[in-house]
Formats: structure tokens, sequence, C-alpha cells
């Protein structure tokens, strides 16, 4: 059976961490699983738990009045979800849905806060992290604003 | 019915730029502005295409176009899907059964798929991308115990835009090949993947040495895909794309497809990236 | 008619004015339509002739970057002048022809190609012509499609070139290797001498058809100081090419040094006219675009001279790939001296010196090169200054 740790240290976000940040990290975390069509966040709820997805999709999306949840982004195993944890006003800004069944590891998002004021080196490593996948899905948003697939979209 | 020449005692070969009529004797609305037709011979027939190649249709009175054939046909037929995004695609588009179309063809290298064969394939397309992609996917699912693992990847702006979407369930729910398709933007009802083709990649697991890629779509998609392949550890030569450009003759006579050193009716519109790669990194080439 | 090269045999003769007649007369009862040089609109151009009297007679031509003036000179010499706008392009690939005609009728289409053309000779041509008309045949004849009615009208075509004695200020054929000499692919050809009372002409055979034409006119043999004479005129037309475009090299040159800021300092001065792709003896872009007929079942396919400067050249839906005037000369000038030989094996370009001529704001390839060749691997830097 698997620590925390050792899922952890699987994870594709988490990979080479030091052993000592690493074992911090997991005990903050612990195992969660959601059923299909589950909400994990709510857009405007406090925002202290983060989440790795092991497996299984998860919708991002926005209630629009009149047009219901739109979902902007879906995400899949090794994806993180949530980085307002670390932001504040420390509130979700979006909805997140299980899609199917999903594994994660759920992470107190709180208590890695607390830590990474206290431990610089934690918290550039999380940081570093985090800003990196925020790249990767302002990226993704960038690409789809240019509306490659249009008739008559620029090149 | 007649396709007589001025001389029909003339011997001379016959310039490549005149057209051969074909008639349309299919039509199928694939999306609102996309149509695939089957074409038949009215006289001479066109040697058979292969898949990644295209053909110069004509709409008699108004223009030609390259379109890549979007199936292999048996017998003489062609098969090609055609978007309507400029006044000759558009009048292709609104052709009906019994219209006569001018073809001149097949031009161009194609997918070379059977160099593939005991490899591991990975297609993605971008939206009317598929269509030159579909023939591939065809000849792999008719030989699929020649390749290893066979993947799809499949980009759209809506799901209502998807090409070839029923077809393109079937192809997953067959199950002998891996489909995965995202979108740009979703509909309520769309269950699959938002987001853009390369996170599709991150997911696939990929044997760098035993992989041929084969994208088609548009030129930004070609980049960051390939980008996405090539980090991946595949080498830029098992990395085949197929290039756009103003074509007027299909044949390397009018100058317009020129890409840097490259004619790309006549050195492709299949090219391996290692040939179009730094290329493409040179604005307004 | 395939051009058979001729026998070493063949000495070179020499006629005068009225042999020049008789050749004329000789192409015209071939059933040849005869082109040659005359004055029209202050300009030496190519135009159907019959008559000697319709060469220029005594005209020479003065030409600078973005400068061309007719000036007379002190002789009566009738090829005293080098290129003007007008090259064989003109006859051997048109700037307007139908490639066919399509019909629709109750059961399908009829479609007619081009008819056949007329048959030429070109009276009049010059070493870097023929060599431009050697490089088109490289990109429409000895090509996986070739252009059947281009090759049908330069195979049967009749060649009489000229040697030139005054070289423009403009040329630079010694450079490209193509003249001012003519070496190749003529029938026949003529150096002028002019040190008697009338011009007379050196003949030179270059193909069996040139030697069954010589033996049509009154003319005499060559003698050594014939052939000394113009020996003369070869030296001194070689002599009189001042400008240069060191060739070696060039093509790496141009090809790293896409980002070069020299491109942006051309594309301020450039109006993207096209008047150089439309005097270039070797552009050969062109447009196939269909014209309706006076009824709806009719269309007509056409080929125009096209331009890579024209924004719409490279137009796919969308958009352009080259929108900027920069990107527009620097594919021209790239296509013509570097990448033409990575799509058909030699430089595109043969010193000719139409486009600074022509060019309205005197552009000049040489000087282009050049500058380019001084700053080699400068790049622009993220702000736009050179670095």
């Amino acid at each position: 059976m698997k620590t925390i740790a050792d899922l952890i240290s699987e994870h594709k976000f988490f990979g080479e961490l030091d052993q000592e940040s690493l074992e911090f990290v997991a005990g903050c975390g612990s195992n969660v699983h959601f059923a299909p069509q589950e909400r994990i966040l709510t857009e405007g709820e406090a925002a202290n738990t983060f989440y790795m997805i092991r497996s299984g999709s998860v919708a991002l999306s926005f209630f629009v009045p009149g047009r219901g949840a739109v979902v902007i982004d879906t995400l899949g195993d090794g994806d993180a979800v949530g980085w307002s944890w670390l932001f504040p006003p420390y509130r979700w800004q979006f909805d997140a849905e299980a899609r199917e069944d999903v594994a994660a590891i759920a992470f107190d998002g709180a208590c890695l806060r607390t830590k990474c004021d206290s431990d610089a080196r934690l918290g550039y490593l999380l940081t570093q992290r985090f800003a990196r996948v925020i790249l990767e899905r302002l990226q993704s948003v960038r690409m789809r604003m240019l509306d490659v697939y249009g008739a008559g979209a620029p090149r | 019915m007649s396709t007589a020449l001025a001389h029909p005692a003339d011997t001379r070969v016959t310039d490549a730029m005149v057209p051969a009529p074909y008639r349309v004797t299919s039509r199928v609305q694939e999306t609102a502005d996309t149509v695939t037709f089957t074409l038949v011979p009215l006289a001479q027939p066109i040697a058979p295409p292969l898949s990644g190649q295209f053909n110069m249709l004509c709409a008699f009175g108004v223009g030609e176009v390259p379109i890549s054939i979007s199936a292999i046909e048996t017998g003489d037929r062609l098969r090609h899907t055609v978007r309507a995004v400029g006044a000759i695609s558009q009048a292709l588009c609104a052709s009906e059964i019994g219209a006569v179309i001018g073809v001149r063809g097949p031009f161009g290298t194609d997918w070379g798929v059977t160099s593939a064969m005991g490899r591991d394939v990975l297609v993605v397309a971008g939206g009317i991308g598929l269509a030159p992609l579909r023939p591939v996917v065809h000849e792999l699912l008719h030989n699929r115990r020649q390749f290893r693992r066979v993947t799809l990847l499949v980009g759209a702006r809506t799901p209502e835009e998807i090409p070839f979407r029923g077809e393109v369930a079937s192809w997953e729910a067959s199950a002998r090949i891996t489909v995965r398709t995202t979108v740009d933007t979703a509909t309520p009802a769309w269950k699959g993947e938002v987001g853009v083709v390369p996170k599709l990649i991150e997911r696939v697991a990929i044997d760098p040495e035993f992989t041929t890629v084969m994208i088609c779509g548009p030129e930004i998609m070609l980049r960051f895909t390939a980008a996405e392949v090539l980090s991946r550890g595949i080498a830029a030569e098992q990395v085949r794309v197929s290039m756009e450009r103003n074509m007027q003759c299909g044949i390397g006579r009018c100058g317009h497809c020129q890409f840097g050193p490259v004619l790309v009716c006549t050195h492709g519109p299949v090219f391996p990236w290692s040939r179009v790669g730094p290329l493409l990194t040179r604005r307004e080439l | 008619m395939a051009r058979t090269p001729a026998h070493t045999d063949h000495h070179p003769v020499v006629i005068d004015r009225s042999g020049l007649q008789e050749l004329i007369d000789a192409l015209i009862a071939d059933g040849r339509t005869v082109i040659g040089p005359t004055v029209r609109d202050g300009a030496v151009v190519y135009e159907e002739i019959a008559t000697v009297e319709e060469l220029p007679a005594g005209w020479g031509d003065e030409q600078a970057p973005g400068q061309y003036r007719l000036q007379r000179r002190s002789d009566d010499a009738l090829f005293g002048y080098v290129v003007g706008p007008d090259s064989w392009k003109r006859y051997l690939f048109p700037p307007v022809s139908v490639t066919w005609r399509a019909e629709q009728n109750g059961d399908g289409v009829a479609i007619t190609p081009a008819p056949e053309p007329p048959r030429y000779a070109f009276l009049g041509v010059r070493a870097c012509e023929l060599a431009a008309i050697a490089i088109q045949d490289r990109v429409l004849v000895h090509a996986a499609y070739p252009d059947r009615d281009y090759a049908a009208r330069r195979e049967d075509a009749l060649f009489i070139a000229v040697n030139c004695s005054t070289p423009a200020a403009t040329c630079f054929c010694t450079s490209m290797g193509t003249g001012p000499r003519v070496r190749a692919g003529h029938d026949l050809s003529l150096t002028e001498l002019l040190d008697g009372p009338g011009p007379r002409f050196l003949v030179e055979v270059g193909s069996e058809n040139g030697a069954a034409l010589v033996e049509k006119l009154t003319a005499n043999h060559a003698s050594p100081a014939d052939r000394e004479a113009a020996a003369a005129v070869w030296s001194a037309a070689e002599a009189g090419v001042t400008k240069t475009m060191p060739a070696d090299g060039i093509r790496s040159l141009l090809s790293r040094n896409l980002e070069h800021p020299r491109w942006d300092t051309v594309a301020a001065r450039c109006l993207a006219c096209a008047n150089c792709t439309m005097v270039c003896p070797t552009c050969f872009c062109a447009d196939f675009r269909e014209a309706g007929g006076l009824s709806p079942q009719e269309s007509e396919q056409h080929r125009t001279w096209a331009s890579c400067f024209a924004v719409d050249h490279s137009y796919i839906h969308g958009g352009s790939m080259r929108m900027s005037g920069r990107s527009r000369y620097r594919q021209w000038m790239t296509h013509k001296l570097a990448t033409w030989h990575d799509q058909f094996g030699t430089s595109g370009c043969v010193g000719c010196g139409r486009c600074i001529a022509w060019c309205p704001v005197g552009i000049d390839i040489t000087e282009e090169a050049a500058a380019i060749r001084a700053t080699d691997g400068l790049t622009r830097n993220p702000t736009g200054a050179a670095r």
C-alpha cells in the first residue's frame, strides 16, 4: 500500500522535491475520491484545499446566468486543481466538478501556506511549480482566443 | 457528353493545366461550412491519389483550389471534403449532385503510411486538418495489425465543428485505436475535453524511438504540436506535417506556393518536420 | 525543331545592311513572325518588324538606378544600345494567355486547350537574354509538368543573337557569367562592325538551322581583319561592364541573413510596384484565374503575369503569408539569388540590370547584396535598432 509520500514522489507536479520538503508536503496530504458529477470546488468559497489528480477527469466551469455551467477547461491525470489557496483573498475563482470517478490527493492549503511563510525555500519550490501550471493554462487560453480553427481566422 | 479536344489529332501531351471533367455523385454536409463529395470521371480518370496528396478542383467559371483527398476510393472515384472559406471553395460547396467539376492531379507528396509499419503512430488533427488525415486513419484501421499503438487526437473549435463527428465517435467506440477529442469552446452537452491539442499529447504514452507522428491543421497548431512531440524525444524526421499555401497550378509553375527554398505543391504538402520546422520559425517567409 | 548545335566547320561570314534585310525576309518567308528591337515611347522595345529601317539605328541608351534614357549616338549603329524594359518573355511567356476554354453542355463539359502559338524569329537577342531563356527553360520545360505553350514557342523559335558593343552602367553580366559575349543557345550571332561606310555584321553560326539560313544570304567570308575587328568589339564590351555583384557565396549569405536590418532599409524605399518582376527576364510567377465567357456556360482559364510583390500573391483564407513590404522584397531578392538554386539548380539572375534601371526609386540589387555582405550577421534587436 503506497503512502502519500510515495504517491507524491511519483506525481509529475511534485517530481524532484528534496526528501524533507516531500515529507512535509505529504504530511499535509490525504487520499480522496470524487464520484461522477461531485462538486470539488465552488466559485467564491474559501480556498483552503487544493488537489492533485491521480486519475479521472475534472471540468472547470463558470456558472453563467442564463447559460448554466460553461466548461472552460478540463483536467486529468497528473494535473493540479486550484491555485487560489496560495494568493489572497484565498477564494476559488471557478467551479470544478468530477466528470467521472476521480482519485486525487487533497492538500491542506492553509497548513502549507503557514509553512511556506516560515520556510522560504519550500515556498519558492511550490510557487515555482504553480507558476508553471498557471503559465501553461494561460497559454492554452491565449491559443484558443486566436480561434485558429475559425474560417477567416488569421494564422 | 463530350470532352473533345479542339484538335483530336493532336498527339502532343495534354498540358497538365487542362482539367478532367468529373461529376458529383454524392454530397454530404459535414458541418455548417464543410461538404464531402464523391466524384466520378466523365472521361479519362486521373491516376489514383495516395493519402496526403491533393487535386486541383475547378469550379468552372469561378476558379481552382487545391483540396486533399479525404478518403481513398475504389475504382476511379474520388472523395474530397471542402470547407467554404472563399469564393471558389464556396462555389464548390454549393455544387449539387450531377454538377460537373474539373479535376487535375494527383499532386504532391503523400503521408507515407506504409513507412510507419511496425511502429506506434500518433495522428494529430486540428479542425479541417482531419480531412487530409482521414484516409490515413482508414489505412491504419484497414491494416491494423501492421502497426503497434495507434492514437488519434482531434482538436476543433466547438463540438458542432468536429469534422466527421459520427465517424470519429465510431472509431473511438471500436476501441481498435485510441481517440481523444478536445474543443476550444464547449457546449453544455459536450462531455469530452476542453483545451488545446498539445495538452492531449501530454497524456499519451510515447515510446520516442518507435513513434511516427502525422499532424495537419492551422500552422500555429502545427508548430505547437510539433514542439510538444519533439519535447517527448521523437526525432524531427519522424514528425510529418501537411502544409498549405496559395496554389494556382499545383505543379510548380505559378510560383505562389513558395516557402523559402521549397515549393509546397511539389516538395510537399507533406513534409518531415526536419525540413520545414526551421523555416516555420521565420516570420513571413 | 530542336536546335542542333552547329558543326565546328562553319566559318563566320560578313553581311551588310542589305544582307540583314535578306535575313529578315528569309525568316518571314519561312512563315515566322520576326520580333526585333524598335524605338517606341522613348525606349527600345521588342515588336514585330519586317524591315531594317524599323531597327533603332543610331540610338544608344544611358541607364542608371531608376533611370533609362535613349541617347543619339554619333554613328548609325543598329544595335548600339542594350536591354530595355522588354524581354523575350513577352513572346515566349506572354503577359496574358488563355490556357483552356470550357463549355458546359447538356451532359458535361467540353474543354479546349489553347491554340497553337505563332512561329517566331527573335532578332537582336543578347547573351544575358539567352541565359535568361535557358533559366526559364529549366522552370517551364525541364520540369515534371512542362508548360506546353512555352515549350512550343521556345523550341520552334529561331534566335538571331547580337554581341553587345556598348554595355550600360547597370549591366553586370560578367559577374553572373552570362555575357557580354554570346556563347550558346543561338542560331546565329551577329557582331556589328562600324569600321566602314555602313554597318557590317560578322555572322557566327550557332546551329544547323542557323547554317541553313546563312546559305540564303549574300555574304562574304570573314577576313582576319574582320575577325580582329569583332574581337575588339567583344573585349571593349567586356571592359565596359563596370557594375559587379560578387556571386560567390551569395546563396548562403542571403539564407543566413533573413533578419538583417537591411531588409527594413530597402523596404522603406520599395513601393512594391512590381516593375522589377515585370522587366526581369527570368521572373515566371503567374496567376491562373477563371474568366466567364459571354454565356454562363462558357469560361476560360487565363494565365497572367503575377508578382510576389502583390500582397495577395501569398493569400490563403484568413490573410496573406507575406503582408509586410519587407517580407515581399526579401522574398524577391532571396528567391532570385538564393532559393532559385534550391528549386531549379541555378541562380535566377543574369545580370541584365533591368530591375535597377526600371525601379522608380532606383533600388540596386547589387548594392543591396553588397550591403548585406559588408555587415554579414547583423540582426535587429528587440527595439528595432541594428545590433
